[in-house]
């Protein structure tokens, strides 16, 4: 057979061997660094949001065939796509909430054009998209947690007062103001980046996060007696029995009412060494310290 | 007599005039900066004739064009394609069929420009010596990208990819792409003939295979004419393609240039003063036009 080879092709087994080894060992060596650039290449920076509808990143890096017909068909012209020298994927399609929010246009016209469904074509309600999770990272700097009047992100989020709602607490500074504190919802925020845009600091103090880093996770084993206790109707553990304290007569105590209370038509008989308030006692001796 | 391959085209200027002895690179330029303009119509001037780029594009709103090697890259990660995408598959890989596959390299590929450029230079030069790495490595690699894209469940090939990311510079931002470029071009100048294309890029690979079976030919139909003054092998991008069809007679092998690396950039028809070369097509009855018809008493194959 290796005669039958020489002949026909000129070149020896040996020959050949010799040359397909060396291709394929140095094909391989090549995809060993193409793998390892590709696992830093496709991590995606915190602050590049993928458009609405984007499938969770590493699905999305296999369906994305960076077309980029996303960014012609946004009308805001607020997508681009990574660039050679970027931190983000080549070619693969993102915004920055800080300049360019998302607009979440009614019809998503990113999605419509997106040939792999990479944007999910299943998304067709903007308010269902979960691009990213905003966070109001910065307390300290957030004017609102000095008690100043801002407001602006609440005002500003397209899904008001659910997205992000206000929670008042006392001023301690102060101490007859309210602090305005916005709070976000992740079951409501759809991580379009307008707060962060317009945030009116210097950098925002609210930021969109890619869900995953914005995200914690209770343990799975955890369960919350109140809430256990509401979906079952009944206390799962032993009925709650009331505390029996033990007072002298006429005296009762309310845990989550006034506190001690002294019945008055208690009266001590007119014999009697104790004076007819239990008190009296007590403080008589500790006058006499 | 062997030209030097500096002086490559020089006796075609001579014998048939400049325009005649470049018509077919004339057009290729056209089809390649016309490609681009298309493309760059939008973005540049705001008029929008096609969206997208070479992995896949629209064309007034209703033509879908897919690339089917990304979109197979794609498919190994368990992608379900809008049915668009694979409508604009089916013509592309339909059209590269007839035309063979490696004209998206010739008549499309902005990167064929560069390497076109740095091949011409070197000759120009009288640039010699080149690495010995073998033209089928560009199917390993080929290979490589399905095996990286199923393992890492990511079209990595577009992280590199200097074909999209060469159109991509000119339609959505340059970034660091043109280091990139700039260092294919100074490999296929200074380190290896044809370097890129010829032997790593998996595009032209994957394109070549769509060759294998399109009538559209090159066909050295008057090789009897041949004065071996090797012009075509000095310009040719794959010029292992012409041998057996111009120098085969007397082996028995046909005229048509059947391999699928030719990329049907029709510059041997260009450069050849005898007009050895022409366009035809690998199934036609009796290809050779002008030719003595064979005779098969002479043949010495089995």
């Amino acid at each position: 057979m290796a005669e039958k080879d020489t002949k026909h092709k000129g070149i020896s087994r040996r020959q050949f061997l010799s040359t397909t080894l060396k291709t394929a060992c140095s094909v391989g060596l090549m995809g060993v660094g193409l793998g390892f650039y590709a696992q830093r290449a496709n991590a995606l920076p915190p602050l590049a949001i993928r458009p609405p509808g984007a499938l969770p990143e590493e699905e999305f890096l296999s369906a994305c065939i960076r077309c980029g017909l996303c960014v012609r068909d946004c009308p805001y012209d607020i997508l681009y796509l990574g660039q050679l020298g970027d931190d983000i994927p080549t070619g693969s399609p993102y915004f920055i909430a800080r300049t360019g929010p998302c607009e979440m246009c009614e019809d998503i016209p990113c999605v419509k054009a997106c040939p792999t469904n990479a944007l999910d074509h299943s998304l067709t309600n903007i308010e269902d998209a979960r691009m990213g999770l905003a966070v109001v990272v910065d307390q300290e700097n957030c004017i609102a947690f000095q008690g100043l009047r801002c407001e602006v992100c609440f005002n500003i989020c397209p899904i008001r007062g659910k997205a992000i709602t206000l929670d008042y607490q006392p001023n301690k500074r102060t101490g007859k103001h309210a602090l305005f504190i916005p709070v976000v919802h992740s079951d409501a925020c759809t991580g379009c980046g307008l707060c962060e845009k317009a945030c009116i600091l210097e950098v925002a103090a609210i930021k969109v996060f890619p869900i995953h880093m914005a995200k914690g996770e209770l343990g799975h084993h955890y369960r919350f007696g109140w809430k256990e206790k509401e979906k079952a109707g009944k206390s799962l553990v032993t009925p709650d029995i009331e505390h029996q304290y033990n007072l002298p007569e006429g005296v009762r105590y309310e845990l989550q009412g006034e506190g001690l209370i002294i019945e008055q038509k208690a009266q001590a008989p007119a014999d009697s060494p104790f004076p007819a308030n239990p008190l009296d006692t007590l403080n008589r001796k500790r006058e006499g310290q | 007599m062997a030209n030097l391959p500096r002086d490559a085209g020089k006796e075609a200027v001579a014998a048939k005039g400049w325009l005649r002895a470049n018509k077919w690179l004339l057009l290729r330029r056209l089809s390649q900066i016309g490609i681009i303009l298309a493309f760059g119509l939008g973005p540049w001037f705001g008029v929008w004739l096609v969206k997208g780029n070479l992995s896949y594009s629209l064309t007034l709103e209703t033509l879908p064009l897919t690339d089917p090697y990304v979109l197979l890259q794609a498919l190994m990660g368990g992608v379900v394609p809008e049915t668009i995408a694979l409508v604009g598959v089916a013509i592309v890989v339909l059209f590269y069929s007839l035309v063979g596959g490696r004209v998206y390299c010739s008549w499309v590929c902005p990167v064929n420009l560069v390497t076109d450029t740095a091949g011409w230079l070197r000759r120009k030069l009288g640039l010699r010596g080149s690495s010995q790495t073998p033209r089928s490595t560009r199917y390993w690699i080929l290979g490589l990208t399905f095996v990286l894209s199923a393992i890492t469940g990511s079209i990595v090939w577009e992280l590199v990819n200097p074909v999209t990311i060469t159109v991509r510079a000119l339609l959505f931002g340059v970034g660091l792409a043109w280091i990139l470029i700039l260092a294919i071009f100074l490999f296929d100048l200074f380190v290896a003939r044809d370097g890129w294309c010829g032997h790593y890029c998996p595009v032209g690979a994957f394109y070549s295979l769509m060759s294998t079976w399109a009538p559209l030919r090159v066909v050295a139909d008057k090789r009897d004419a041949c004065d071996d003054c090797m012009d075509c092998f000095n310009v040719c991008p794959e010029p292992q393609v012409i041998r057996p069809a111009l120098k085969g007679a007397e082996k028995g092998i046909g005229p048509v240039i059947t391999a699928n690396q030719c990329t049907n950039c029709g510059r041997c028809i260009d450069v050849c003063a005898k007009d050895v070369f022409r366009f035809g097509s690998r199934y036609a009855r009796n290809p050779v036009i002008g030719a003595k018809a064979p005779d098969p008493l002479s043949t010495t194959g089995s």
